[in-house]
C-alpha cells in the first residue's frame, strides 16, 4: 500500500504528514508514505486544495487534516 | 500588524470521506440533525441577549464597578475595549458560521466546474461572487490556478476569483459592520467584487496566456478519482463548528490585540491627528497607502480595528478602505507563491490592474463620503 500526502508545505500539511506516518505506525501497516511538495506533481492528481491524502492512486482526504482514525481506515485496520 | 502565516494555511474545510454512510448511517444523521436544530434555537436568542446587553454591561464595568472617571482618557479607552472586544468576537462567531454552512455547498472541485466553459463576462461576476463562497487558502492558490486553467476556466475569470477570495471575506466583513455599521460594509463587500470582476476582465482582455509557465499546459491532469461525499445537514453544521473553532480560534487574539490597539488610539490620538496624514485633502495618501499595505500581510482580523481608529482620528474612509484591501488583497508572500506558474509579466499585470481598482475605489469614496 502506499500513501502520498500532497501538500505544498504549509503548517496543515505537515500536520497531515506527521498525523499519516503516526496512524501507520501505530497500525503497524507496512504502508510506505511518501510526501509530496512539488507543486507540478501535486496538481497532475488532480488536487486543488491542499492537504490532501491519496492511498493507492484515490484521494481520501482533501483540503483537511485527517484524524488518526480516518488513516487507519484507509488502511483497512 | 503581524506578518502571520495564519491567513493562508488551510484551514480545515472539507471533510474527509465518510464510512458508514449506509442506513442506519443516515438515521443516525438525521437524529444528529433534529439535536443540533433544536440546541442552536436556545443558543441563538443567548446570544441576542448577551450582544444587546454588551453597551449598557461596558458602561456599567467601567464607570460603576471600576470607578473611572467618565471623562477620562483612560476611561474611554477600557470602555471601548470592553465593548468592542466581545461584540466583535460575538459577530465573528456566528458570521464564520453561518458562511461555514454556505461553503458546505461549495467546494473548488464544484466551483471549476460551474465555472469551466463559461464565457468570460458572466465568468468574471459569476467567479468574483463564487470567491466569496468557496472556501480558499492562499497556500493552495497554485494547484486551485492550476487546476482552474487546465479545466479549461478563462485566465481572467481564474484571475477574478483568485482577487475576490482572499479580499472579500468574512471576517473583513464582520468586522466592518461591527466597527463602521452596515453601510461601510457593504461598500466594502460591492467594490471589492466590482474590482475583482473588472480587474478579472481586463486581465482576460490582455491575452497574457503565454506568460504562464509552459509546464502548467503540459501537465496531464489525472482524476484522482475524489469523489465528494454526500453531506448531510448534520455534517455541514458540523462542518460550519469545525470552522468556527479554527478561524475564531486562530484569529481571536488578533482580534483583541487590534481592538487594544484601536482602544488605546481611542483613548489617546487627539481628535483630528490622522487628517493631516490620511485625510481627503493629502491627493497623495490613496496611492501611497496602497504602496506600503502591498508588503504587509496581515489579515482581516488585525487589520480592520487599526482602521477603525484611523478613521475616528480623522483619516479619510477612502483612503483607509484602500490601505486596506492593499494589504488583504495584494501580498508580497502572495507574488512568490504565485511565481511558480506565472511569468513575471503576468504577475506585475495582477498587480498592477488590482491596485489600479484599488486606487480608483479610494478616490472615489473620498470624493463621495
Amino acid at each position: 500500500m502506499h500513501i502520498k500526502v500532497l501538500g505544498p508545505g504549509c503548517k496543515k500539511c505537515h500536520e497531515t504528514d506527521k498525523v499519516v506516518r503516526e496512524a501507520v505506525a501505530e497500525a503497524g501497516s507496512d504502508a510506505t508514505v511518501e510526501y509530496v511538495t512539488d507543486i507540478a506533481e501535486i496538481a497532475k492528481h488532480g488536487i486543488f486544495s491542499t492537504p490532501a491524502v491519496i492511498v493507492d492512486g484515490s484521494a481520501k482526504c482533501v483540503g483537511k487534516v485527517p484524524s488518526k482514525a480516518d488513516v487507519k481506515g484507509w488502511l483497512g485496520k | 500588524m503581524k506578518a502571520n502565516e495564519e491567513k493562508g494555511c488551510c484551514r480545515s474545510t472539507e471533510s474527509c470521506v465518510d464510512y458508514g454512510s449506509d442506513d442506519e448511517g443516515s438515521n443516525e444523521s438525521r437524529s444528529l440533525t433534529i439535536k443540533y436544530l433544536m440546541y442552536s434555537v436556545p443558543l441563538l436568542a443567548a446570544w441576542w441577549l448577551i450582544y444587546l446587553s454588551l453597551s449598557p454591561f461596558s458602561k456599567y464595568l467601567t464607570y460603576n464597578l471600576l470607578h473611572l472617571q467618565s471623562d477620562a482618557h483612560f476611561s474611554s479607552a477600557v470602555e471601548f475595549f470592553v465593548y468592542d472586544t466581545p461584540k466583535v468576537l460575538m459577530l465573528l462567531t456566528l458570521v464564520v458560521f453561518g458562511v461555514g454552512i454556505l461553503r458546505s455547498f461549495f467546494t473548488p472541485d464544484r466551483t471549476r466546474k460551474i465555472l469551466a466553459g463559461k464565457r468570460e463576462s458572466v465568468g468574471n461576476v459569476l467567479a468574483a461572487l463564487l470567491g466569496i463562497a468557496t472556501p480558499f487558502c492562499t497556500c493552495s492558490a497554485v494547484p486551485l490556478f492550476i487546476g482552474f486553467v487546465t479545466a479549461g476556466v478563462p485566465l481572467g475569470v481564474t484571475f477574478s476569483f483568485l482577487i475576490s477570495a482572499p479580499m472579500v471575506n468574512e471576517i473583513a466583513l464582520v468586522l466592518l459592520y461591527g466597527l463602521f455599521g452596515w453601510k461601510v460594509a457593504a461598500l466594502y463587500l460591492g467594490t471589492g467584487l466590482i474590482i475583482a470582476m473588472i480587474a478579472g476582465w481586463t486581465i482576460g482582455r490582455f491575452h497574457m496566456e503565454r506568460h504562464l509557465e509552459e509546464w502548467v499546459y503540459q501537465i496531464q491532469v489525472g482524476e484522482a478519482a475524489y469523489d465528494e461525499p454526500d453531506r448531510t445537514w448534520a455534517d455541514r453544521i458540523q462542518y460550519a463548528v469545525d470552522a468556527v473553532r479554527d478561524i475564531v480560534g486562530k484569529v481571536w487574539i488578533y482580534v483583541v490585540l487590534g481592538i487594544a490597539v484601536g482602544a488605546a488610539i481611542h483613548g489617546y490620538v487627539p481628535e483630528g491627528f490622522m487628517a493631516s496624514i490620511m485625510g481627503k485633502s493629502a491627493w497623495w495618501a490613496v496611492p501611497v497607502s496602497i504602496l506600503i499595505g502591498i508588503p504587509m500581510y496581515s489579515n482581516a482580523a488585525g487589520i480592520i480595528p487599526v482602521v477603525h481608529a484611523l478613521i475616528e482620528k480623522g483619516a479619510a474612509l477612502g483612503t483607509v478602505l484602500a490601505f486596506m484591501m492593499s494589504v488583504i488583497a495584494l501580498s508580497l508572500p502572495e507574488a512568490i507563491i504565485l511565481r511558480k506558474v506565472l511569468k513575471p509579466p503576468l504577475i506585475a499585470t495582477f498587480f498592477g490592474v488590482v491596485g489600479f481598482g484599488i486606487l480608483i475605489v479610494g478616490y472615489l469614496f473620498n470624493l463621495l463620503i
